[in-house]
């Protein structure tokens, strides 16, 4: 197949019409998704709707780049492969979009299957409203399937996303996971998204945790600095399941992280928490709509950024209480960091309540380092220099240490210190 | 030690010091007293070198330097501390790491070797035992959720580590009661010695009943209105501040 470059929604429709006959799957899934995706477009293109959940972000970089097909057969795979952070024994390797099993380890009480060869859309997904997610769903062509049986503990995993150009020139790939929890069953799953050049990763992940089950999820994203990554979590929690997330934004020139959860039965937890740290023109966006369909849950979420030159931080809450959802325990914080005149951050949070016997709260603040604690530091013989690295490695420190897997939080620490490091440099 | 001439300063623009003059010679102990909004805390914050506030006129020198062009850590690394009225909340960050930070920072400067975290341990828990401070004052972070007199007993087991030349305490007296009160007065008088000098701001003779001042001061309305040996002090929470105000008039 000779490579041809896309552009705009165009350019995966047509991409979509070239491969149709060779995708897994239900055709008809993918038939009626790019039917979806034609009607929305890329949010932000020329053909795309103006949209209230995209108001903070567009995506018209991404709308007018060109994309072609990977050329991963003709990657220095071991070269790439240095460079993504070993977390855990077990890892599935993806490089563009693509299982690599020959790379991955395999752990032994995990089921792994590959879209590939096993596709299933899952059932939570929503390409009817989410143009990027008609996208993947149009163009998915592999992904990981992870399944950890009723009452096993699955330890650690990790998921790392590779993506590279070819020749030179941008790719985009969608890949599509689908995450089964088991009644009381466990796992911690990290996720490294890394790569090299231009691409867009586009990746969908749908999680199921069953009655008792308890899922972290950490998400650490380098991408590429030339990279576009737009991901869609949905996550659904049965009774007193936990799903705990984090996810850390420090690559990628334009980054969408959107969860959907859905709290579905009663004393289930969901923490959907992260922290962004941009520079440069960076543009990050956390988007979240927390559901609680079933009474005595509760949801935690804070978000944190960390803003440098002039890039610029979204962060979109969305808490929505059912009328059958008494006692709800809602929480949601947004707290950033500015330190350029020239950095933005916007907060949006929205709360739909229709219970009368619950308990939610939300707030944020924005500011530079405070000139007292500055001070404060100082009349103790610190100079001023290291006085403010004290204080933005403390905001930094406080945003990863929800996290309490500790293989996954010094990872993230060490992530973020380099990425201080950098900056203060 | 140090000597205040004439030392004028504006906040914002309003003139709250207007001329001060104030020797505390080595080795001594000096009070300051005076009503609120007497300029205390503007005179305790200047010599520790916050830079919104604006010197109009005078000079400090401190053992002969010129304090005021000093940045506020070269004046910590020479030997001079502030002691927080209010001190500042730090979150996410360690109070036994802020200190040893701070040890350190002052130590580099001094031409002495950075000590190690065990090192510092060593030296920090047995202050904090001298105070009678829990050791997990240490772990927490700096301040946060720290009772009021938590707080100023954590301002002077930061004096007792960084081992000051000069003091200044700001209200430190304030919202302790009479064990905590003894315990810091402890602080400070271990410090005492011809090498160490003290200025003491406080409301209450209370303090200085454990702290015995070599002289004591009284600031009103920006200017040093009286000074005296330790009797002013009982004299002042005798008669207050108002019937000597009639005096100076």
């Amino acid at each position: 197949m000779t490579a041809e470059a896309f552009s705009g929604a165009g350019g995966f429709l047509a991409r979509y019409e070239g491969l149709r006959q060779y995708l897994p799957g239900d055709p008809e899934v993918r038939a009626a998704a790019a039917e979806a995706f034609r009607r929305v477009g890329v949010p932000g293109g020329s053909s795309g709707k103006r949209e209230e959940a995209w108001k903070y972000t567009n995506l018209r970089p991404l709308a007018e780049a060109s994309f072609q097909e990977p050329l991963t057969s003709l990657l220095d795979a071991d070269a790439v492969l240095n460079e993504v952070p070993r977390i855990a024994a077990s890892r599935l390797i993806f490089i563009d979009g693509r299982f690599r099993p020959e790379l991955s380890e395999l752990p032994a009480s995990v089921t792994i299957r590959a879209f590939a060869d096993h596709p299933r859309f899952g059932t939570l997904v929503r390409p009817d409203r989410e143009a990027l997610v008609a996208l993947n769903t149009m163009l998915a062509e592999d992904g990981a399937e992870i399944d950890v049986a009723d009452g096993t503990d699955g330890g650690l995993l990790q998921l790392a996303g590779i993506g590279t150009e070819a020749s030179g020139r941008a790719t985009a790939f969608h890949p599509r996971h689908l995450i089964t929890l088991g009644r009381n069953a466990r796992l911690t799953l990290v996720e490294t998204t890394t790569g090299r050049g231009s691409y867009l990763h586009n990746p969908v992940t749908e999680v199921h945790v069953a009655e008792g089950a308890v899922l972290a999820h950490i998400r650490l994203q380098d991408e590429a600095p030339a990279a576009f990554h737009v991901s869609t979590v949905y996550a659904e929690v049965a009774e007193g399941g936990v799903y705990d997330s984090f996810v850390l934004n420090i690559g990628a020139r334009l980054t969408r992280t959107e969860v959907h959860a859905r709290l579905a039965g009663a004393n289930a937890a969901v923490h959907l928490n992260g922290a962004q740290l941009l520079h440069g023109v960076q543009h990050a966006d956390f988007t979240s709509v927390v559901r609680h369909d079933a009474p005595s849950c509760a949801s935690r979420q804070t978000v944190k950024n960390v803003l440098t030159g002039r890039s610029r931080g979204v962060f979109q809450g969305r808490i929505e209480v059912a009328r059958v959802a008494q006692k709800t325990d809602g929480y949601q914080m947004s707290q950033a960091l500015l330190l350029s005149p020239d950095a933005e951050i916007d907060t949006k949070p929205e709360l739909e309540i229709f219970a009368d016997d619950v308990k939610c709260s939300h707030g944020a603040t924005v500011g530079a380092l405070d000139p007292e604690q500055i001070f404060y530091l100082r009349t103790r013989g610190v100079p001023e220099a290291e006085a403010r690295s004290i204080l933005v490695r403390a905001f930094l420190t406080e945003a990863v240490e929800v996290v309490t897997n500790d293989a996954a939080r010094a990872a993230l620490e060490r992530a973020v210190e380099q990425w201080w490091e950098r900056e203060a440099a | 030690m140090l000597e205040i001439r004439n030392l004028a300063v504006a906040v914002g623009g309003t003139p709250i010091l207007h001329g001060i003059d104030l020797v505390v010679p080595d080795g001594e102990v000096h009070a300051l007293m005076g009503p609120n909004g007497s300029g205390k805390s503007t005179l305790a914050y200047v010599l520790a070198g916050r830079d919104d506030y604006e010197v109009t006129s005078g000079s400090v020198r401190y053992d002969g330097h010129d304090l005021l062009a000093m940045e506020p850590e070269e004046r910590a690394a020479a030997g001079v501390f502030l002691a927080f009225q209010a001190p500042v909340e730090l979150p996410g960050v360690g109070n036994a790491n802020f200190l040893r930070t701070a040890l350190n920072a002052v130590r580099r400067v001094r031409g002495e070797p950075d000590l190690d975290a065990v090192q510092f341990l060593r030296i920090a828990r047995a202050e904090a035992k001298r105070l009678s401070m829990p050791d997990d004052m240490l772990r927490r972070n700096v301040n946060v959720g720290f009772s009021g007199g938590e707080k100023k007993r954590n301002e002077v087991l930061q004096m007792a580590i960084l081992r000051p030349r000069l003091a200044i305490l700001d209200e430190t007296d304030s919202g302790l009661d009479i064990d905590a009160l003894k315990i810091v007065a402890g602080g400070v008088n271990e410090l005492r010695g011809p090498d160490f000098s003290a200025l003491v701001i406080t409301h209450h003779q209370r303090l200085l009943d454990h702290i015995v001042p070599d002289r004591v001061h009284v600031l009103t309305g920006g200017r040093v209105v009286r000074s005296g040996g330790p009797e002013l002090a009982r004299e002042l929470e005798a008669r207050g501040y108002a019937g000597l105000d009639a005096e100076v008039a």
